[in-house]
């Protein structure tokens, strides 16, 4: 299958592809956060359990040229675009191995190779510079993609405005990707939104929008990829929401004072990766014995990229002031 | 990189607004990926009329006119940077870059160091700043100090034609993001310098006057009334040497300390407030420095601790005038 294919093709390869990429970022978020306890980890560390179609689905629609612009919760994005688990455990470990070489830690993953720009922990700051990447891409007349995964939180941020409006004034191929989790940190979205119908916003702003269900890892990929050959066709940029709920707290400080657990049970009913197991082997897509085998690769990619960090170096403290500026010839 | 104005025999006589232009003209024509983008930086023809007649010649997708969204188009000025493209981004003053401080801050300043060196952002952004032309509280004030503050970024304030035309070319070709703070009084300022002026080095301070007595350190706007100043002191018998800071980071510590001990005297002249402000951080530092070469206090004249005011004479009176120079000046001399 091919990245710009407007439809996904629910082969078995594929839908194998889907599943092992979920359980990737499932399985390496509760190793982080057994390793936050054992207190490998610091720092905020954000969960994006829960949350796994919409990261995998979107990365379908897109190719090696696009560029992807992340918030503060961002493994699944990396892990799903091709970043290293190796080097996304490592930047959480601050270790020198990591992607971001340790400076950045769990919020900040980049990745030249990929065109992974963050990890912005700044909420709405990301969209801005999504919209600038764009930008470059159409005064250069490159035909890519710049996708740009923000929360909901952020339609509260005047950046999210400024840019939906620039996005749109310039036509630009931005792939704005809402990962409605209903929650900003604690505040739901009924009490910080006057319009809680976050894609009609984008709307208002001439930006072609669609909501999705975000818990539906072949539905998410499917409006991912329309949205994605809309913005090829020039039809200027595109606003994907989706629905979804992270399972865990927001950080490993959240008490979860402000919802209920009956709640979270029943978004756990309809978790994407059980949902795509139930519905591939109900069609005989897939077996038992192929989701033993994708377990027992991923836990071995885990163990590794603990493993890889556990092994890895800290930058020694001489190097502290590098890459404050880049390195110029003495003028 | 020529390091040097470059000593033409032909001169021009232009003004520093002509002479902005210029640079930006230079740019657009020399490498495809510069553009200017700002607010009215297109049809109306700059606030500053910096900018008229640029769309003509460049077209409207090169001089972008934008919303008024100083933190959105400043935020496409880094992510159109990092996608290979030099922009120069107009924010139509100091006062407004407010409203962008957060992507100065927290994305152009810190995704180089946040990404591991991966990604560097060659942006420059442009601002007006500075007082007196009866603009009030919030189109007045001098806040290019606080941005000397941090780490990541290079700060410029050019006070000469010769710096006004040949800073943007260093600061385009620079890797990194760089602000550059034009002082509004400035822009009518004429003058004659080389037809053939081309870039400066973005490193050093300036000497622009010499002397032997006092060294008088400033920047920007404040040098024009530092070297009236000094004009006065000599008069009175005393000799000071002018620094031109230039750069208000990284500062050229070493230009400042060899002039302050060979003067053994030291005023700064800043415009922003005393309190926290640059003018601070350049006595701190020469304490750290040169303390054992002072004879005298460090003076500093800096603008009053108000917002700007709106009629003539508390403006004038708020900001570092040459009386006030003169007189910091012979306090320092005794004499």
């Amino acid at each position: 299958m091919t990245a710009r294919e407007d439809k996904p093709h629910l082969t078995r390869p594929h839908v194998l592809h889907l599943l092992r990429e979920m359980l990737r970022i499932r399985r390496f978020e509760e190793r982080s956060a057994e390793l936050y306890q054992q207190e490998k980890i610091r720092g905020f560390l954000h969960l994006y359990i829960g949350e796994e179609a919409v990261a995998v689905g979107v990365m379908q629609a897109l190719g090696a040229d696009d560029a992807i612009v992340a918030t503060y919760r961002e493994h699944g994005q990396a892990l799903a675009r091709g970043v290293s688990m190796n080097g996304v455990m490592a930047e959480m470990y601050g270790k020198q191995e990591g992607s971001s070489r340790g400076r950045g830690g769990s919020m900040h993953i980049f990745d030249a190779k990929t065109r992974f720009y963050g990890g912005n922990a700044i909420v709405g700051g990301g969209l801005p510079i999504a919209v600038g990447l764009a930008l470059a891409d159409k005064m250069q007349r490159r035909p890519r993609v710049t996708a740009c995964f923000f929360g909901e939180g952020a339609a509260a941020e005047g950046e999210f405005h400024e840019s939906m409006n620039l996005a749109a004034l310039w036509r630009l191929p931005v792939l704005f990707v809402c990962e409605n989790n209903l929650y900003a940190m604690g505040t739901a979205l009924a009490i910080s939104e006057s319009e809680t119908d976050i894609h009609l916003k984008a709307q208002s702003y001439r930006v072609a929008s669609e909501a999705v269900d975000g818990m539906d890892v072949v539905a998410v990929e499917a409006a991912a990829r329309r949205a994605v050959a809309a913005i090829h066709a020039g039809a200027g940029p595109f606003f994907l929401e989706c629905r979804t709920y992270r399972f865990r707290a927001h950080s490993m400080f959240d008490a979860q004072l402000y919802r209920s657990k009956a709640e979270i049970e029943a978004w756990k009913q309809r978790c994407p990766i059980a949902r795509l197991t139930a519905w591939a082997k109900a069609s005989s897509l897939i077996h038992d014995d192929d989701i033993a085998a994708i377990e027992r690769e991923i836990a071995a990619e885990v163990q590794a990229s603990v493993d890889f960090s556990e092994a890895g170096t800290w930058e020694p403290v001489a190097e502290l002031c590098r890459d404050v500026t880049t390195p110029r010839e003495v003028r | 990189m020529n390091v040097a104005p470059t000593a033409g025999t032909q001169k021009i006589t232009l003004t520093y607004r002509d002479a902005v232009k210029a640079a930006i003209r230079e740019a657009l024509q020399r490498d495809e990926r510069v553009f200017l983008m700002g607010e009215d930086v297109g049809r109306y023809g700059g606030c500053y009329a910096v900018s008229k007649g640029l769309l003509d010649e460049f077209g409207p997708d090169r001089i972008r006119d934008t919303p008024l969204s100083e933190s959105g188009f400043v935020g496409a000025g880094i992510g159109a940077a990092l996608g290979g493209m030099r922009p120069i981004v107009e924010v139509m003053t100091v006062n407004f870059s407010m409203l962008c401080l957060d992507q100065i801050l927290n994305s152009a300043a810190t995704i180089r160091h946040m990404s591991g060196g991966q990604f560097s952002i060659p942006l420059v952004i442009r601002m007006a700043t500075g007082a007196g032309r009866q603009l009030a509280a919030q189109h007045s004030h001098s806040l290019e100090g606080w941005y000397a503050h941090i780490p990541g970024i290079r700060v410029l304030t050019p006070a000469t034609l010769e710096d006004a035309r040949g800073m943007l070319a260093t600061a385009l070709a620079d890797p990194d993001p760089v602000l550059i703070f034009e002082n509004v009084l400035l822009y009518h300022m004429t003058g004659e310098i080389a037809a053939d002026a081309g870039p400066v080095d973005i490193d050093r301070a300036a000497i622009r006057r010499a002397g032997r007595d006092i060294s008088l350190i400033t920047y920007g706007g404040s040098l024009w009334k530092t070297l009236k100043a000094a004009e006065e002191l000599a008069g009175l018998g005393i000799e000071a040497e002018i620094v031109d800071l230039r750069t208000l980071r990284p500062l050229d510590d070493a230009t400042i300390m060899q002039s302050v001990r060979k003067t053994r005297r030291a005023v700064i002249v800043d415009e922003g407030w005393k309190t926290g402000s640059l003018s601070a951080e350049i006595a701190a530092r020469i304490v750290e420095q040169c303390f054992w070469s002072l004879d005298a206090p460090i003076g500093r004249v800096c603008t009053a601790e108000v917002p700007i005011p709106y009629p003539k004479h508390l403006e004038d009176a708020a900001l570092p005038q040459p009386p006030a120079i003169v007189a910091a000046a012979r306090a320092a001399v005794w004499r």
